[in-house]
């Protein structure tokens, strides 16, 4: 039997649910008394269910955006996305396979796909890294949008990574540089870009391609800047107090929607993205078709104008004397 | 008292003590200082006389932003804008301290009121708006006051048609204003690309430390980017690189020297060059970029 991935806080839960299994194994006609306990442990698990999954904390969240199973990239392309030709490559160094770029048809309308790519096992996770890009990522996917820029085909950028990959070599081929021109490039295109917060979003190397016009999160999803993990061992020295900083940093979908970062949430199933993939990609192919359809009517300057003010927006502070 | 009148009270307070220009005139006499680099003494005048760079070695001690423009700017000629600009705790946030005590500590501690001062001045005579970090200040981490100061004198030099310097240092972005302050990002970056648009130079001075967002935004986006010698310049930070790679990181890693050789920076420029290097580029940039105008 292959083992499921559980989340520490699903764990009462799924133990509950892996003896009710093991007891409708058994042929309980000859016991009533047995059959009521069955029937009763059946309802305490729909209860518990809710419980556990109906108010997610925010480290809960944090937990069902990293989940392994959740739907990635690839899924969405392969699921609600047509014609997909992946461009490789960022005519400098290499193809970093952290980062996904892609033609694809979504609804009849051609666009320029963007994400994070993380593997879909262990071994996939290492040859895409978990989806934490070097600068030749970030280049790609600027090849990418100049592409879509010229052509004038939309971009849907799909968010989902712990962050931009910390190493020597990273730093070296210039992390930071990749980043910052990115950010300046995004933020003159001519066409409409909107993005998907489909999992982590981790900080610069998540923003690096997830600057847009509009930002759509996963209710489960996150975006911050920094890991609670890394902001817990600053403050705490402690990684391991993760769970205490997570609601501070406001990094839930629900957060960003209340700051004005993020323009919609989309709900996902009980349990999260993972428990019912169709439902979710449904859901998601429909607000991104809306959101670009919303965009591709305004001129293109004025969206750029419109991006350079969402962004101008952003940010609380005191006018003093 | 009223929060507006509590800001005021502590602007005009604190102005006094920023606002007295030259790093000269507050020296107190007779003190020594070690340097962090050789190890020997240097009688502070000393020091002082050589815009705080070690006599014996050459190590380059930290600035404070006040000293910074001194250095950069044409004596006499800068004044300060958005000088009472300061954070809020947009999230309320506390883990271990509040960030308002933070806050009130830093300004307490290097009588500013963000870790960023700005205004215009003249280099070499050339126009511009000018900005320096301040990395006693929460590490001169980029929050909303920052970003918007930043954006700001980027906006100023595009509309008022000068040249953009900025003198960068900082430990990233500042975490206690979460979303908010990754955001500062894409908001400084957005400022740099439209000044670049309008044809106006921007230049940088990376100096000890620049990492993280700050670097990853406006600080390297420059036309030209200088670094002082041995500041350590990069994205992510050397623990969480030996953390995640699980091996030490090898000698002068992440320094201005490495990063020039690496293809990042345009020089590595002595403090005391500083000044003339910015203003002899200035003197090609500015001028094809002022070319039609009557000046
Ligand atoms: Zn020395």
């Amino acid at each position: 039997m292959s083992r499921k991935y559980v989340m520490e806080f699903e764990r009462p839960l799924i133990e509950l649910e892996e003896q009710l299994v093991a007891l409708r194994r058994i042929d309980l006609s000859d016991n009533p008394d047995l059959m009521i306990e069955v029937s009763a442990l059946a309802s305490e698990i729909d209860r518990l269910r809710i419980e556990t999954y109906g108010h997610l904390t925010p480290w809960e969240r944090v937990q069902v955006a990293r989940h392994p199973d959740r739907p990635k990239v690839q899924d969405y392309l392969a699921a609600i996305f047509s014609d997909v030709i992946e461009l490789h490559g960022d005519r400098l160094y290499g193809d970093d396979a952290a980062i996904v770029a892609a033609l694809a048809t979504l609804d009849g309308r051609r666009m320029v796909v963007l994400g994070h790519r993380k593997g879909s096992n262990t071994k996939e996770n290492i040859k895409r890294n978990f989806g934490s890009p070097h600068p030749e990522g970030f280049r790609k996917a600027m090849r990418a949008m100049r592409l879509a820029d010229k052509f004038g085909l939309p971009i849907v950028s799909f968010m989902d990574t712990k962050g931009a990959h910390p190493g020597i070599d990273a730093e070296e081929r210039g992390q930071a540089w990749a980043i910052a021109e990115s950010l300046a490039l995004l933020s003159e295109l001519h066409v409409p870009i909107v993005t998907v917060g489909i999992g982590e979003g981790g900080s610069g190397g998540a923003l690096a391609i997830g600057m847009g016009d509009r930002l759509i999160m996963l209710e489960n999803s996150y975006y911050s800047v920094i890991s609670p993990e890394a902001c817990a061992s600053i403050l705490y020295k402690d990684s391991a107090r993760a769970a205490d900083v997570a609601e501070p940093l406001k990094m839930t979908a629900g957060d960003l929607l209340d700051l004005g970062v993020s323009d919609e949430t989309i709900p996902e199933p009980l349990g999260g993205a993972h428990q019912d993939p169709e439902a979710v990609f449904s859901a998601v192919s429909e607000r991104i078709s809306s959101a670009v359809g919303s965009l591709v009517v305004i001129d293109d300057d004025e969206l750029v104008e419109r991006r350079y003010k969402r962004h101008r927006a952003i940010g609380v502070f005191e006018e003093g004397a | 008292m009223p929060i507006a009148d509590w800001f005021k009270a502590r602007d005009e307070r604190r102005y006094t003590s920023i606002g007295g220009g030259s790093a000269q005139t507050d020296v107190p006499e007779g003190v020594w200082s070690k340097c962090d680099a050789c190890k020997r003494t240097i009688y502070e005048g000393e020091l002082v006389a050589a815009n705080r760079v070690c006599p014996h070695c050459g190590h380059h001690f930290p600035l404070t932003a006040m000293q910074r423009i001194d250095l950069m700017a044409d004596e006499g000629t800068f004044v300060e804008f958005d000088a009472g600009l300061t954070s809020v705790d947009p999230l309320q946030f506390c883990a271990v301290k509040p960030y308002a005590d933070s806050l009130d500590a830093a300004q307490d501690k290097t009588g500013l009121n963000e870790a960023i001062i700005t205004g215009r001045a003249t280099i070499g005579g050339h126009d511009v708006v000018i900005a320096a970090m301040d990395f006693r200040f929460i590490g001169a981490s980029m929050g909303s006051a920052v970003g918007e100061k930043v954006t700001r004198t980027l906006e100023a030099a595009r509309a008022e048609k000068r040249a953009a310097v900025i003198v960068t240092a900082s430990g990233g972005a500042r975490m206690q204003e979460g979303i908010l302050s990754l955001m500062q990002m894409a908001k400084t970056s957005s400022a740099v690309a439209r000044l670049g648009s309008a044809g106006l130079p921007y230049i940088s001075v990376l100096t000890d430390p620049t990492m993280g967002g700050v670097t990853a935004s406006f600080a390297v986006l420059a036309d030209v980017v200088f670094a002082e010698p041995a500041a350590r310049i990069g994205f992510a930070g050397p623990l969480i690189i030996e953390q995640t790679i699980r091996q030490k990181l090898p000698r002068g890693f992440q320094s201005a020297e490495s990063m020039l050789q690496h293809g990042m920076l345009d020089g590595v420029v002595p403090r005391d060059e500083l000044a003339s290097r910015v203003s002899l580029v200035l003197d090609y940039l500015a001028l094809a970029s002022q070319s039609g105008d009557a000046s």
